[in-house]
């Protein structure tokens, strides 16, 4: 969005969260951004990408997390602001070179921004990396809403350079892929120089090496690095109290809950008797601050996403205020007020807030709702994820289930992370068995391949994407390899990182500013490894399955790269390879040997049952014309024809 | 501020759909063009798994007074804008009430279960039925229908937009609606929209 690099200081936008975090990087000069995609944050990085010719910024997809905060961190040495940016579960991969950059300290401004997913809207889990910040005494800081996204930004720099440390940003799906209106500030206009000090005294923060060596002093430093934060946190402006002097119940909350709180002390009309304490710093929490409020209320109840996190924090904080403050009555997370997992939202808040006040909260006329369900039950049929039409994953998993089906030992497949992540599902044909994090499949098959003698006969089978194969499954590849493990890594290769908005990897020859750049060839690389390689399109289904039964036979490491292009990239998208037309007259449907395999196993979104007609019918609105379903139709009834 | 009043203060809009059929592009014109009227506007999307044949839904908080939560508190929609039929009725479930109104396309897109045989899509006469008795108004539209003759289906949505701006609860303007397709859309693109936008106005006289 042009308006986050261009839009003018003071004008007033409609903003997605994100967009107001990269404006507030830009904002804040800084002159390096490195982040590996994953939602909900991959927006970030594509807007300073896009911007970057205009703000003379380095931006970069790197090939992981930890590789990203490597290259955020080297700019900050140099003296320059940096921000790394990534998803909750990016942080855990970037974990063991943060708890060491901690430790040494940064120069620059720097600054991570760690986008989460309560109730894993889109993830397989619904992890937090709070925990990091406390782990390695670190700040943490909290957007309420967009406009503080963008400030918060700007103010985590100045406090990076304050205590010469990493300041933690923590975002979530509810703030990041939300919008709200956003006022900008001013665009810098000093042109930052780079220069790593590196002769200097040895203990010198500004001149010397930066390492965490000698280990003791800088874990001293460290901590008094964060207690300097914590003295600015008690004049933080993202830290304040709305309500009356002396409330009943006291809400401890940040983020979006923040905002859901607020709603939900109007849904009960309760605002004559709660108050609503908003942090914007929520780690460590400031004691003077603390105590000023927590004095308001023997009732604190603390609404955050997901584990009781700020909620264990500021038990332990009344404790130690507990001459001061009193003895206090606390609900969250962990009494069950509000459910243990899963995100919130105003009327779980509302519900929570009604127990602690005795008051009954109905969201919905129960009359109402009973109508409602009755009909959504019979008229909302169940939508279950699905690939797209023409997607090449559909193929490759019918070529892999129906290999291992004729190979006939009980063969299965580890997944990994990617929208083929959904082959577990009937979408997939149900092939995947396990699935964990970036790179695990091949790992865990590394693993399998080596039960051999314990009796295990099945063949092993991992998938991994084109940009998995980069970020975390090359060291499984080199671990099978050395290990002489026995299996097969089919590689899903559509050119890009698809399911978070192709965004460039080393494979491809664009880089993330859509300059030229050199790519690695996944075949070469497997192939330099020591791994038999061959390739096939997955949307050739009978050479495809010829080839990995073929490969399922053999021992050692083997590696089937597919390659095909995902059907919603750009250059792909609404252009159709092939005609497709589907004979109704020839399909027999029930009756044909195969009963209905097109649309009862296969499952196109394009291809659909006819129940009157007793045929398979093909919506052409839908049909991206990849022409699979032609090669699986045994009668025939399905054709296709180069498009012109 | 705005030059024209509210429905309601905040009014919550849904705008409903499948992945894939330009929901979140029809939640930013709305948000924009009531955004630039001066209006305090929040979105709150579902995207991510939204290209892959999942039901995906936007709410829209439109407020003279502050930004809110962008999930809007369960049974409080006063508009639900659906691109796909059954999906009005999802929604319906969860944020429905008495007073609730619905401009719903009547294009079916069919889920992985009813393709395959194993779950059944409603009539739309059914579809019909039930969507009157939990809404105080519902208006159907065949809106991609509509825009296939225009050349693209997925002009759908901004039929939907301009179904919206006539019903007149929101001040949608055909102006407001130009600038900010100006201003997010290539140059080529603007007339095909505007008249897709003057289909969707006419679809409610």
């Amino acid at each position: 969005m042009s308006v986050v690099w261009e839009g003018k200081q003071g004008t007033r936008h409609l903003l997605m969260g994100n967009d107001a975090f990269a404006r507030g990087i830009i904002e804040a000069g800084a002159a390096v951004a490195a982040g590996y995609p994953g939602t909900p944050s991959s927006e970030i990085i594509e807007n300073l990408a896009q911007a970057s010719k205009a703000t003379n910024m380095y931006v970069e997809w790197s090939v992981n997390e930890k590789v990203a905060m490597e290259v955020a961190a080297a700019a900050s040495f140099a003296g320059l602001r940096s921000a790394a940016i990534m998803k909750q579960v990016g942080v855990n991969v970037a974990s063991d070179f943060m708890l060491h950059l901690s430790e040494s300290g940064t120069r620059g401004g720097m600054v991570l921004i760690s986008c989460e997913d309560p109730g894993a809207l889109s993830s397989g889990n619904e992890g937090e990396s709070r925990p990091f910040a406390k782990m390695f005494e670190i700040p943490l800081l909290e957007p309420g809403d967009f406009q503080e996204a963008k400030e918060i930004t700007g103010w985590a720099f100045e406090l990076s350079e304050k205590i010469r440390n990493l300041v933690m940003i923590r975002s979530v799906t509810r703030l990041s892929h939300a919008s709200g209106n956003v006022t900008l500030g001013a665009l810098p206009q000093v042109r930052p120089q780079a220069q790593f000090k590196h002769r200097g005294f040895f203990l010198d923060p500004d001149t010397g090496p930066v390492m965490t060596f000698p280990v003791e002093y800088k874990h001293q430093l460290m901590q008094q690095k964060l207690k300097q934060a914590v003295e600015l946190f008690e004049d933080c402006p993202f830290n304040r109290y709305e309500g009356p002097d002396r409330p009943k119940v006291l809400i401890v909350t940040s983020s979006a809950c923040y905002l859901y709180s607020k709603e939900a002390i109007q849904l009960l009309g309760a605002g004559d008797r709660v108050g609503l304490l908003k942090l914007g710093t929520t780690w460590p929490l400031p004691p003077k601050f603390m105590e000023t409020h927590l004095s308001r209320s023997k009732v604190i109840f603390t609404v955050e996403e997901v584990l009781p996190f700020l909620e264990d924090n500021v038990k332990i904080m009344a404790a130690d205020l507990a001459e001061r403050i009193g003895v206090k009555k606390f609900h969250g997370r962990a009494d069950g007020t509000l459910p243990t997992v899963n995100e919130l939202n105003p009327d779980l808040v509302a519900a929570g807030l009604a127990k602690i006040l005795g008051v009954p909260y109905q969201a919905v006329d129960p009359e109402y709702a009973r109508q409602a369900l009755e009909c959504a039950f019979f008229g909302a049929p169940h939508r279950e994820l699905a690939f797209c039409p023409g997607c090449p994953h559909r193929a490759s998993f019918w070529s892999i289930h129906s290999a291992l089906e004729m190979d006939g030992r009980d063969g299965f497949v580890c997944g990994d992370i990617g929208c083929y992540s959904m082959a577990f599902l009937p979408t997939g044909f149900s092939t995947l068995k396990t699935g964990h994090a970036m790179g695990s499949g091949t790992g865990i098959a590394s693993g399998f391949g080596k039960l051999g003698r314990f009796g295990l006969d099945q063949p092993v089978l991992s998938v991994c994407g084109d940009s998995t194969f980069f970020h975390a499954a090359m060291p499984a590849l080199v671990n099978a390899v050395h290990n002489q493990s026995d299996i097969t890594i089919v590689v899903l290769d559509n050119s890009g990182t698809a399911m978070t908005g192709f965004q460039p990897h080393p494979g491809l020859t664009v880089d993330a500013a859509g300059d030229q750049v050199p790519a690695l060839n996944i075949a070469d690389v497997a192939r330099a490894m020591g791994a038999r390689v061959e390739l096939s399109d997955p949307f050739d289904i009978d050479t495809t399955r010829h080839k990995l039964l073929g490969l399922l036979r053999k021992g050692g490491v083997n590696v089937l790269i597919l390659k095909q292009i995902c059907a919603l990239s750009p250059e792909k998208k609404g252009r159709k390879l092939f005609a497709v037309t589907l004979d109704e007259a020839v399909c027999s449907g029930e009756n044909c040997g195969c009963n209905k395999l097109c649309t009862r196993v296969f499952k196109c979104p394009g291809l659909k049952w006819d129940a009157e007609k007793k045929s398979a019918h093909l919506d052409e609105v839908i049909c991206s014309g990849c022409g699979v379903c032609a090669s699986i139709c045994p009668s025939g009834a399905i054709t296709k024809k180069e498009a012109a | 501020m705005a030059n024209k009043a509210l429905a309601a203060d905040p009014y919550n809009l849904i705008i409903t759909g499948v992945g894939g059929q330009g929901n979140v592009l029809a939640s930013r014109i709305v948000g924009n063009i009531l955004s630039d009227q001066g209006y305090y506007v929040t979105i709150g999307e579902t995207f991510g798994a939204s290209q892959r044949g999942g039901a995906v839904m936007s709410h829209l908080r439109i407020s003279s007074a502050a930004i809110l939560s962008p999930q809007i508190p369960k049974g409080r929609a006063h508009m639900v804008v659906a691109l796909e039929p059954t999906e009005a009725l999802r929604v319906l479930k969860d944020y429905g009430n008495a007073r609730v109104k619905a401009i719903t396309n009547t294009r079916p897109i069919y889920s992985v279960g009813v393709i395959s045989g194993e779950l059944k899509y409603p009539s739309m006469d059914d579809l019909k039925l039930w969507m009157g008795k939990l809404t105080q108004a519902a208006w159907f539209i065949d809106a991609t229908d509509e825009a296939v003759k225009l050349g693209n289906p997925i002009l759908g949505n901004v039929m939907l937009v301009g179904a919206l701006a006539a019903v007149g609860e929101l001040p949608l303007d055909k102006n407001g609606f130009r600038e900010v397709i100006a201003r997010t859309m290539s140059a080529d693109k603007v007339e095909i929209n505007m008249t897709a936008f003057d289909r969707g106005v006419a679809s409610i006289r």
